[in-house]
């Protein structure tokens, strides 16, 4: 008999363990069961699951207020549940709209055929590719660190969510100094970034962990500076307390409080995307010039892992500017604008009342909703501006950020110090500057609702009929 | 055993500082030198935090603004250190410590 | 099973995977719940232990302590060991954060907060920046001779054996253990008390800048 060599190294035989089989029969079984009803019903298990999670959470707060009143075990539980399949989730949709967003950006469709309404199912499939491809880690790798850093970037962002605020009473752990652990999971982020482009082993991802570096250190500091400024001004590093500071309707979200705070919201944003290594500041990754940057070894699960970081850590920023600048979970109507015959049913103590407070006055709803339009933003700018070279990203930080930063810390302190909350300069600033973000808010909209009427689409700088598949 | 007091963590702030100590002395590159020093100041900042809360009082306060001055301190430090290294790395061609008398006058 | 095997042959590395990933995520969602533990955060209302248990149970607070304890000491010893500067780096970043969360067990919060976000996030990435400008190649080590090794050996062996000593023998004056500061005393004190050592820091801090921009600036000709 002839003996064939087969040009690759053959494979052994899986031995598996006892829980691996187990693992491997529950997934098996999982998936013969749901298959062929996902196939059948794809959307109306979408929206179920959606509108399913929403009324469960309300039933299950509402069930621990009542019988678990002392004992807040069952609300531990809950919390960090939620918040972990909350984290998980994010990416799932995240990356579906970021797809959608280039697509009409650039006038394409997108994903469109997976699961069926718009391929929503689209990230799932991805994922289940990911996870079937082979777990490659380079022979000439630091295979320990190579193995590590995945989890090391996506560790600390998790964490984050601890004392990230969805409420006032929507929180996992009040300290006194949410913030600062919000900033130092930031912050810590960057190592594994770093140990995944050493322990790769290769020039580019060498590169990109150098530029990562140096654009972490430097892009802290002017966000540490911004982040100050809401801190001055309510007197307290509580997300919690600053959070509840702005719930007396839009005029009273910190932004507009003087013209500092507005420009360091603007500024503050401008960090925030360097930070999580968002375009136009993605040069740890920029693929026309590092191949992939510090991913170009990674591939499979791995790699998506460093992809759930990222928008996780896009959505933690944008969650982060919306409790610091942007009224976080309160809407933009005011207690006191609501006429007494709504009051008496508003301000009931019932549970019909208490959802439509959550829904009107505020609440996690509002939270995560303004928080993935800030999350469209940074795929907008992500989508629009080019990518800046390395001395331009180091310019913007060191001589125009800094500075800048400086002197709005210097001009709120001194705002806090000569301004008084009910001066008229005060209500002046605070009434211009909401009702000029307003107005440019229904402006952008009134443009988008008359190019959808006339079914007429803005392309850059062009008005063209509707695009395919609107 | 599952009592924790001000021993436990002093015992274990000891080992951090041998640690710290061993690594200064064993290491030819310079930032090892210089992750041996950051081990130490971690140690000593353990001991500080332990006996302020342990001695009662008012003494928490103070044994936190220490802590704090010594980690502020630490990264003063470190920055230098790494100027100095590059400097030491640009004129030398290595970082080896057991070359550096090669400075010398 | 000829199907599922070919499957499972593919999946059998991503199985282990997904297990890590699993315990890794038990473990994330673990290490706050054991680190919050010993009395919350200052203004922590419905937290679990301060409800059920009245207060840090000392269960939690050894169960804490022996956890990021041994993985302090643990990492601590192994950069004595390890011959690669990142991977020494690497372990100092687990010394780093094992450290803060004992300070988050000795409730010095923003004590722990300020370690992860000056060390873990600056001052590590410095030494590593350090390393990557300093290094030829990322397996250059230099060899250290035997003896160099055996005294300082015996040197910090000795001097852990004097510091053990030290504490074990000494009676130290006990009082009540306090309970966390809030951010705001801590903050006022910088501003009053301490506010000479904390301006001179300040001078210190532009000094070094000033210093480190100077020693680390590329000569023209």
């Amino acid at each position: 008999m002839t003996q064939f060599s087969t040009p690759w190294v053959e494979r052994n035989k899986p031995n598996l363990s006892a829980i691996e089989k187990l693992m491997v029969g529950v997934a098996m079984s999982v998936a013969g069961l749901a298959a062929p009803i996902l196939r059948r019903f794809p959307a109306a298990i979408f929206f179920g699951a959606v509108a399913g999670g929403v009324v469960g959470i309300y039933l299950v707060a509402l069930l621990s207020e009542a019988f678990l009143g002392e004992y807040h075990l069952l609300r531990d539980i809950l919390a960090v549940t939620g918040v972990s399949l909350f984290a998980a989730h994010i990416p799932l949709f995240a990356i579906w709209w970021e797809r959608k967003v280039a697509a009409r950006i650039q006038s394409r469709m997108g994903p469109m055929r997976v699961g069926g309404w718009h391929g929503w199912a689209q990230s799932m499939a991805d994922g289940i590719k990911l996870i079937a491809k082979e777990d490659l880690v380079p022979a000439a790798a630091d295979a320990a660190l190579f193995r590590l850093a995945p989890y090391v970037t996506l560790i600390p962002v998790v964490i984050a969510f601890l004392t990230l605020p969805f409420g006032a009473h929507w929180i996992f752990r009040n300290m006194d100094v949410g913030l600062l652990v919000i900033v130092a999971m930031l912050g810590v982020e960057v190592v594994g970034v770093i140990m995944a482009g050493w322990g790769s082993n290769s020039k580019w991802t060498v590169y990109g962990a150098m530029r990562e570096a140096c654009q972490m250190v430097s892009y802290e500091i002017p966000m540490g500076i911004s982040l100050l400024l809401p801190v001055l001004t309510i007197g307290s590093l509580n997300l919690v307390q600053i959070g509840d500071a702005q719930a007396g309707g839009w005029h009273t979200w910190l932004a507009f409080q003087s013209p500092f705070m507005f420009v360091a919201a603007v500024a503050y944003y401008i960090t925030s995307l360097a930070s999580c290594k968002r375009a136009p500041f993605d040069l740890p990754e920029s693929e026309s010039e590092l191949v992939a940057g510090f991913l170009t070894e990674y591939s499979g699960i791995r790699w998506s892992l460093f992809f759930f970081a990222e928008y996780v850590a896009m959505y933690i920023v944008a969650a982060l500017a919306v409790v610091l600048f942007f009224g976080g979970w309160s809407s933009p109507i005011s207690p006191e604008w609501i006429p007494d015959w709504m009051g008496r049913f508003l301000f009931a103590d019932n549970a019909a009342a208490r959802a439509a407070q959550g829904l009107i006055l505020g609440g996690p709803i509002w939270m995560v909703v303004k928080s993935f339009f800030l999350v469209f933003v940074q795929m907008w700018v992500r989508w629009t501006l080019p990518r800046i070279r390395i001395d331009q990203v180091l310019y913007s930080c060191i001589q125009v950020l800094l500075p800048l930063m400086l002197v709005l810390l210097i001009g709120q302190t001194l705002w806090v110090l000569w301004v008084p909350e009910d001066s008229l300069l005060a209500m002046v600033t605070r009434i211009a500057l909401s009702s000029f973000t307003g107005l440019a808010g229904l402006g952008a909209c009134w443009i988008i609702f008359k190019a959808r009427l006339k079914k007429r689409a803005l392309v850059g700088v062009l008005a063209v009929e509707q695009l395919p598949g609107a | 055993m599952l009592e924790i007091g001000l021993n436990h963590y002093l015992v274990l702030a000891a080992i951090i500082f041998c640690a710290g100590v061993f690594s200064m002395v064993s290491k030819r590159n310079a930032i090892g030198v210089l992750i041996g020093v950051e081990l130490v100041l971690n140690a000593v900042n353990i001991n500080f935090v332990a006996f302020g809360k342990y001695s009662g009082g008012n003494t928490s306060i103070d044994a936190q603004v220490i802590a704090l001055f010594v980690i502020v301190l630490a990264a003063a430090e470190a920055a230098v250190a790494v100027a100095i290294c590059t400097n030491y790395y640009r004129n030398l061609n290595t970082i080896d410590i057991d070359r550096g008398d090669a400075v010398s006058g | 099973m000829g199907a599922n095997g070919e499957t499972v042959t593919v999946l059998k590395p991503q199985l282990k995977l997904i297990l890590a990933a699993v315990i890794a995520c038990m473990a994330m969602t673990a290490a706050p719940r054991v680190a919050m533990a010993s009395g919350g955060g200052g203004l922590d209302e419905g937290g679990f232990v301060s409800d059920v248990l009245g207060g840090s149970h000392p269960l939690f607070e050894a169960v804490g302590f022996y956890l990021f304890g041994g993985l302090a000491a643990f990492s601590a010893i192994a950069i004595c060991f390890t011959k690669d500067v990142v991977r020494m780096a690497i372990w100092l970043f687990a010394t780093l954060g094992a450290v803060a969360i004992l300070y988050f067990l000795l409730t010095a919060y923003f004590l722990g907060v300020i370690q992860i976000i000056v060390y873990a996030g600056g001052t590590l990435v410095l030494l590593i920046f350090g390393v990557m400008l300093t290094t030829k190649s990322p397996s250059m080590q230099f060899a250290v001779s035997k003896i160099g090794l055996a005294a300082g050996g015996v040197v910090s062996l000795l001097l852990f054996a004097a510091l053990m000593g030290l504490v074990l023998g000494t009676d130290w004056q006990r009082g009540e253990p306090t309970g966390s500061i809030p951010v705001a005393t801590l903050g006022r004190d910088l501003l009053t008390t301490y506010l000479v050592p904390f301006e001179v820091i300040s001078v210190l801090l532009l000094v070094v800048m000033i210093g480190a921009a100077y020693l680390a600036r590329q000569e023209r000709e």
